[in-house]
């Protein structure tokens, strides 16, 4: 733990605005939080009397859980809004529903949005703490955070570690998190993709674009994929996924160009056959599960984070 | 009988007289006399003013008929006075849209009683639908001074040909919004802040593509047409390559492409949101020297009133546009303290040019024309605020700004529209 460090964010926006401080002192709260996960009785009552909301305007399963898991754990109320339930399709405006529950004064908002920056415009309008759980194409930084935690608990560290992401950049708030989270912690960020499925000026954001797919995976310490849509409205993105798969596809072969213990990583849910041979997701060297496991203790470090707001006494 | 006027000690800059000296005014049954002939007549004080031809706006939406809840005639043209404008000319994206004679003829009937002469454009397609040609003789003897389908790109490149073709001889000058519409589905501009931002990016080459087709139609048909709010260092290239070779191209900008950056996005301003969207410095930097060396004839505004309904949702939901009337004239002024352009160009880019282009009175300060006079205050200092905003809508950028200069009073054929409460009158 950073001594007479505070933890300075009231939010948790993205990736963006968190420092490597920032972003090593969360690992750290959430690795001493990892273990109230494995006790016979999996609560503690750290966040007891506080309320959240989980906001969630888009399907989700595993994060909205995770969250929802994490703050059960720590013996918050949690209370889940999804968009079939509600005001969202009667025409309420996000701003109206975001005031209709802070008249109920939540402590934290945890948001889902299909629309980058709705997080940030809550936060305008609203008392409680807001935490992004993806929106739109921006970010998604629980994601961001549970995957370097999950790196650095198979490698010991961030830092020097070549970072291989393959997939759709360009849509995927999950790449948008990973890039800054892992470049800002000193790991070598390479991503390949097809150029149709990479956004402008990656590398201002700290990654180097490769050419190929050997150049981005030889001697990678980690390999990331993420899911592939073939084409987003009127946009042709890609011929087909069988072209993809056979193109741009992580196997058995192109893996043995990584480093002899790299690590498979993808953020779910798999299009399994596309992004990676079938077996490839459950081969030894995924770590997919660690993944999900992990989420639950970064959660917890977060909401923790922004409603205890001070450093962690164990 | 109307007041007379006589305006003292201005600094008088009428370029279209090659005018700039210091000296008096006389407003007489609205229109301008000569000072000698003055007999009874209130005197304003205009010491350490700028006299100028009264300004004009080319490019402003005024939201009536159909949606006056953002802004109306009375409302826009009253927020124009405001601005230091005379005129404006109110693009036909209504509901109806202006592409009927009865639409112009209404808009033209309640403009009678507003604070600044209005010119209606009217719409090159029926609809502003991009399908058939609307009837511009009609429009024109209505009382249309130019078609555009603004807000709207025409895809259809035969259907621009004719329009060019067409519209010419009626007097009608076309203006284009150039936008490739293939490409331009997003919600900023695409670059290093739209992939950070993860929103969808409009690239650069979606406006300028567009451009190059209006500048090839022109130049193959000798017809003159007009390029709308150019906000790209591509766009302004081509334009003053073409002007190079004597292709009939005008064009004009605005001062937000000429303030802001895309930076003004970062945060999900949704104030910030317009099309074509706020480009990087480069351009910015290209937009100015395109005003500075006569690539672009006008800065016209783009005033577009949106109300919290529009703009206070998500920034992908938000409507493009920002207000602009009364904002433009200090944001001018910032070009001219600069030395980027001098005070005869100020006054050709907002009045003497615009008036040009559209074919309308004003522009001139020259004895016997109506009386449309901006004085401006080059000097004042002060902070633009929401609550002092005159038009219906609020969405602007620049609310909080520091501004400096501004109009002091506003003339239109004779009659104040605007004055500040503790300025010049006596």
């Amino acid at each position: 733990m950073t001594t007479g460090y505070f933890f300075p964010h009231r939010h948790i926006l993205g990736i963006d605005h968190l420092s490597s401080t920032d972003i090593q002192h969360i690992l750290s709260t959430a690795r001493s939080f990892k273990e109230i996960s494995s006790r016979p009785i999996k609560k503690v009552p750290t966040l007891r009397g506080n309320t959240i909301i989980n906001l969630f305007f888009e399907p989700s399963t595993r994060t909205r859980l995770s969250f929802e898991v994490a703050a059960k754990r720590m013996s918050a109320d949690t209370f889940n809004i999804s968009a079939s339930t509600s005001s969202a399709t009667k025409g309420e405006t996000l701003i109206d529903t975001a005031r209709n529950i802070t008249a109920m004064n939540p402590d934290t908002i945890i948001i889902r949005h299909a629309f980058s920056g709705a997080p940030h415009m809550l936060t305008r309008y609203v008392d409680a703490a807001i935490i992004n759980a993806g929106d739109g194409t921006h970010e998604h930084p629980s994601q961001g955070l549970l995957d370097m935690m999950t790196v650095q608990d198979h490698k010991g560290r961030l830092d020097g570690l070549k970072v291989a992401i393959i997939g759709d950049i360009a849509h995927s708030r999950v790449a948008h998190s990973d890039i800054q989270g892992f470049s800002k912690m000193g790991s070598d960020v390479f991503v390949f993709a097809p150029a149709t499925l990479l956004p402008p000026a990656l590398e201002q954001l700290g990654a180097r674009v490769c050419t190929s797919l050997e150049e981005a995976v030889d001697g990678a310490d980690v390999v990331m994929t993420l899911r592939i849509q073939k084409e987003r409205q009127d946009d042709p993105l890609l011929p087909s996924f069988r072209e993809y798969s056979r193109q741009f596809g992580i196997t058995r072969e192109i893996i043995k160009r990584a480093s002899p213990d790299a690590i498979i990583m993808h953020p779910g849910p798999i299009n399994r056959g596309v992004e990676l041979t079938p077996e490839m997701a459950d081969c030894s060297q995924s770590v997919i599960l660690d993944q999900v496991t992990n989420g639950v203790a970064v959660r917890m470090a977060l909401l923790y984070l922004v409603m205890g707001n001070a450093p962690v006494g164990e | 009988m109307a007041t007379s006027y006589l305006i003292k000690n201005g600094r008088i800059i009428d370029p279209y007289t090659s005018r700039d000296e210091s000296g008096d005014i006389l407003v007489r049954d609205g229109l301008l006399a000569l000072p000698e002939e003055a007999g009874t007549c209130v005197e304003i004080d205009a010491a350490g003013c700028w006299v100028v031809p009264g300004l004009i706006d080319m490019h402003v939406h005024l939201r009536e008929p159909g949606e006056e809840y953002k802004e109306d005639i009375a409302s826009g043209t009253r927020a124009a006075a405001a601005g230091g404008f005379t005129a404006v000319a109110c693009m036909p994206n209504t509901s109806p849209v202006n592409d009927t004679a009865a639409v112009t003829a209404m808009i033209l009937a309640r403009a009678r009683e507003a604070s600044a002469r209005v010119y209606p454009v009217a719409a090159i397609s029926k609809g502003s639908a991009g399908e058939s040609l609307a009837e511009f003789g009609d429009l024109r003897e209505a009382g249309a001074v130019a078609v555009s389908d603004d807000g709207l790109p025409v895809r259809n490149s035969q259907l621009m040909r004719r329009a060019l073709e067409y519209a010419a001889d009626f007097g009608l000058m076309v203006i284009s919004h150039s936008e490739e519409p293939s490409l331009s589905g997003g919600a900023m501009n695409e670059g290093e802040t739209s992939t950070r931002l993860g929103l969808k990016g409009i690239p650069a080459i979606a406006e300028s593509i567009m451009v190059y087709r209006e500048i090839a139609l022109a130049e193959y048909t000798g017809k003159p047409v007009h390029i709308a709010h150019v906000s790209t260092a591509m766009s302004t290239e081509l334009i003053r390559s073409a002007k190079e070779r004597g292709v009939p191209v005008t064009a004009e900008t605005t001062p937000h492409y000429f303030t802001l950056t895309e930076a003004a996005v970062e945060g999900y301003d949704t104030n910030a949101k317009m099309n074509p969207p706020l480009r990087t410095e480069m351009d910015r930097q290209a937009i100015m020297a395109g005003l500075a060396d006569g690539t672009f004839d006008a800065i016209a505004t783009d005033h577009a009133p949106h109300s919290i309904l529009e703009k206070e949702v998500e920034f992908d939901l938000a409507a493009n546009g920002i207000i602009g009337l009364e904002t433009s004239l200090p944001l001018s002024l910032e070009l001219v303290r600069k030395g980027l352009i001098n005070e005869q160009r100020l006054v050709e880019l907002l009045s003497v040019n615009p008036a040009r282009i559209l074919g309308v009175t004003g522009g001139s300060l020259a004895v016997g024309r109506p009386a449309d006079i901006t004085i401006i205050d080059p000097d004042v200092e002060y902070t633009f605020l929401r609550d002092q905003i005159v038009s219906k809508s609020k969405n602007s950028p620049f609310i909080g700004r520091k501004l400096q200069g501004r109009a002091v009073l506003t003339m239109v054929g004779g009659r104040i529209t605007h004055s500040l409460p503790d300025s010049i009158l006596p």
